[in-house]
């Protein structure tokens, strides 16, 4: 495998030795990575291995206690006015899709350009209606998320999150609530997604996805990324036990 | 291989029943049910034959109409009824133009006061009554005309709705040297004035208070706490005794605060206590998750309250807000112990005039019945409410 073609060498997020703690529980154990431009970063790992909470951490919906994140030349601080900056530029992908349920599919993409960049009415659902013919599902854009299936409800949270003209999405296990039949056709909007040069860190365990899209694999456990390389290195040359370990049972799939 | 799949149209099956086969079902379908039935039946039948032999042959309703206006406006000056009826006339332009911008309830809260105005055109009331009944409806017809095609004027109809508050005190009140006082308002007009007043400033002050319940920030959630479960200890109407009693003794000298106004400040500070509890029962429902996303896309955290949680909260507890305003609008028949004359205080002061005594049933029924009308109406209006937002929908 060769490197994606869009990636460039221009870093986009730099994290130094990021540490979080819930309580005493010490959840991310010193992480240190940099994220370039355009780059697909898949990152893997057993349940409870931080996975989640790291990538929380660069929108800051989870707050860092040491070390520093740097995302698109601005440093994560508690500074409002930074985070608030920093979540424009970075779109967010969740598990369960979190659409609003009071809210059209349409009206859940254009809040955001409307409230936050200001955008007219007019043009923000222009703009959705793009992209729901992006994702090929413009004709759901009236109807309610409780409305539609999964898979569908899914490509309306990446286009909620795409409305905003992120330079970073973040994806939390975006396919591992949906049935398998739906799977296909979010990894599919994500595979565009990945050839347009957008950046990208996905949790995942799709390992067909990350095989085929990722720059890079990280692998987690326990806080700590164990073990990091292009998906060729990693998935046919691992060097950690544990990684072994991980890849003889998600193969076993 | 041919693969021949054979599909049907298949109809649902009918679940539509006539009221025979109801009846059949619920009430007739086993033989203790036929007993029960037939019991209930019986004493029902001796129950209806008593009452409405109670109501057409031995009641004296004389007293109803011989003090109607007491009951309506209580001690509140003849002379200066003008002043009620263009409070009523500025009430129905509003209503009116909403109606016709608005459709669906506010359309049919119109129809039913329209009806309302009708009957009391044909029923034997004093000629001026009827006659200003007459302006009130027109002017209700005429502005829902003209209000069909006037789609751009919601906002300054939303501003007439919120001054409609101050327009009225003041209308009811008088300015200049030639006021009315407020000892002199009463009967339903009082009963409506409090219960309005509390329900418009209980309701935001409740959603602060639930708000400032869940604050990240101590202090606020602290007084907000402290505040919600201190109220909620007290009586209602140990607070309007405090506010009758205590606050002129802390005011200083002069200035002292009108008694309805202190009746308002007392109905409201005591609901805002239970509606807060109700609001935050809707907060707790909604997952984390709702203010993440909205976070994500770059929303503050006061905009992710406001355009995503409280819509999903509010909208979650539709039925206890609604009923919190219908006990509401029943405890303000206490501030009769404060000697404000509202509508039960009015009721039963015309009982203490002594060509009305031994009546006690009939005021105290058409009194019921006033109170039962009002709470009814809001009752339907908040299913209406919950049926429109589509509330258990998702
Ligand atoms: N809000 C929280 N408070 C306390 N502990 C938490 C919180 N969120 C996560 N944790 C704990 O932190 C650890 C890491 O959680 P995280 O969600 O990042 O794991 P993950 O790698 O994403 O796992 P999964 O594959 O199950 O999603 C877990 O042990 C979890 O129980
Ligand atoms: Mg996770």
């Amino acid at each position: 495998m060769t490197e994606n073609e869009n990636t460039t060498n221009d870093p986009i997020i730099i994290c130094e030795d990021v540490h979080k703690w819930f309580d005493d529980f010490h959840v991310l154990k010193g992480i240190t990575t940099t994220f370039k431009k355009g780059e697909k970063a898949v990152i893997c790992g057993p349940s409870g291995s931080g996975k989640s909470t790291f990538i929380r951490t660069i929108n800051r919906l989870e707050e860092h206690q040491r070390g520093t994140i740097i995302v698109d030349g601005i440093e994560l601080s508690n500074d409002l006015r930074n985070i608030n900056l920093i979540r424009q530029e970075v779109g967010m992908v969740f598990q369960q899709f979190n659409l609003f349920p009071h809210l059209t599919n349409i009206k859940n993409i254009t809040l955001g350009p409307i409230q936050v960049r200001k955008m007219s009415k007019n043009a923000a659902e222009e703009a959705a209606l793009a992209l729901l013919e992006r994702m090929d599902i413009a004709d759901q854009a009236y109807k309610y998320p409780a409305e539609i299936s999964g898979g569908q409800q899914q490509r309306v949270a990446i286009a909620r999150a795409l409305a905003m003209e992120p330079k970073i999405m973040l994806f939390d296990e975006p396919t591992s609530a949906l049935d398998p039949e739906m799977i296909s056709e979010v990894l599919d909007v994500m595979r565009e997604l990945a050839h347009s040069g957008m950046t990208m860190l996905v949790v995942t365990h799709e390992m067909g996805f990350a095989r085929e899209v990722a720059d890079r694999i990280m692998f987690f456990d326990e806080g700590v990324v164990i073990e990091e390389a292009p998906p060729a290195d990693f998935f046919d040359n691992p060097q950690h036990e544990r990684t072994k370990l991980f890849i003889s049972q998600t193969l076993q799939h | 291989m041919e693969n021949l799949t054979f599909t049907q149209e298949v109809k649902p099956p009918d679940t539509k029943k006539g009221p025979v086969k109801w009846l059949k079902d619920n009430l007739f379908n086993t033989w203790y049910n036929t007993i029960l039935s037939c019991l209930a039946l019986v004493f029902l039948f001796f129950v209806f034959r008593g009452v409405l032999t109670w109501v057409f042959t031995q009641a004296n309703w004389e007293v109803i109409p011989a003090n109607l206006q007491i009951l309506s406006i209580g001690p509140y000056p003849l002379e200066q009824i003008w002043r009620v009826s263009y409070v009523i006339y500025g009430l129905a332009v509003l209503l009116g133009l909403s109606a016709g911008i608005w459709d669906g309830l506010t359309r049919q809260i119109t129809v039913a006061i329209g009806c309302l105005g009708a009957i009391i055109l044909l029923l034997p009331f004093e000629i001026s009554v009827r006659e200003q009944t007459l302006i009130a409806t027109v002017i209700l017809a005429v502005s829902f005309a003209i209000g069909r095609n006037k789609h751009n004027w919601k906002r300054w109809v939303v501003v007439g709705w919120v001054l409609s508050f101050p327009w009225t005190m003041m209308m009811l009140h008088g300015f200049g040297g030639d006021t009315i006082s407020t000892t002199l308002w009463g009967g339903l007009l009082l009963t409506l004035i409090l219960a309005a007043v509390g329900i418009v400033a209980c309701f935001p002050l409740g959603v602060l208070l639930a708000l400032g319940r869940r604050s990240q920030l101590p202090a606020i959630r602290w007084v907000s706490t402290v505040y919600i479960e201190t109220v909620r200890g007290v009586p209602l109407i140990a607070i309007l005794f405090m506010g009758n009693v205590l606050l002129p003794i802390f005011m200083s000298g002069d200035f002292q605060l009108d008694k309805v106004i202190r009746a308002m400040i007392a109905l409201t500070l005591f609901s805002a206590a239970y509606m807060a509890e109700n609001v935050r029962g809707g907060l707790q429902a909604i997952p984390s998750g709702q203010v993440e996303a909205a976070q994500a896309v770059g929303l503050t955290y006061p905009k992710a309250i406001l355009f995503i949680v409280l819509p999903q909260a509010l909208r979650a507890v539709i039925p206890a807000i609604v009923g919190q305003f219908i006990s509401l609008f029943k405890d303000t028949s206490l501030v009769s112990i404060i000697g404000l004359l509202d509508l039960l205080g009015i009721g039963r002061s015309v009982l203490g005039n002594t060509d009305w005594t031994g009546l006690q049933t009939e005021v105290f029924l058409f009194v019921g019945l006033i109170y039962f009308i009002f709470t009814y109406a809001m009752s339907h209006v908040s299913q209406q409410i919950e049926a429109d937002l589509g509330v258990g929908k998702y």
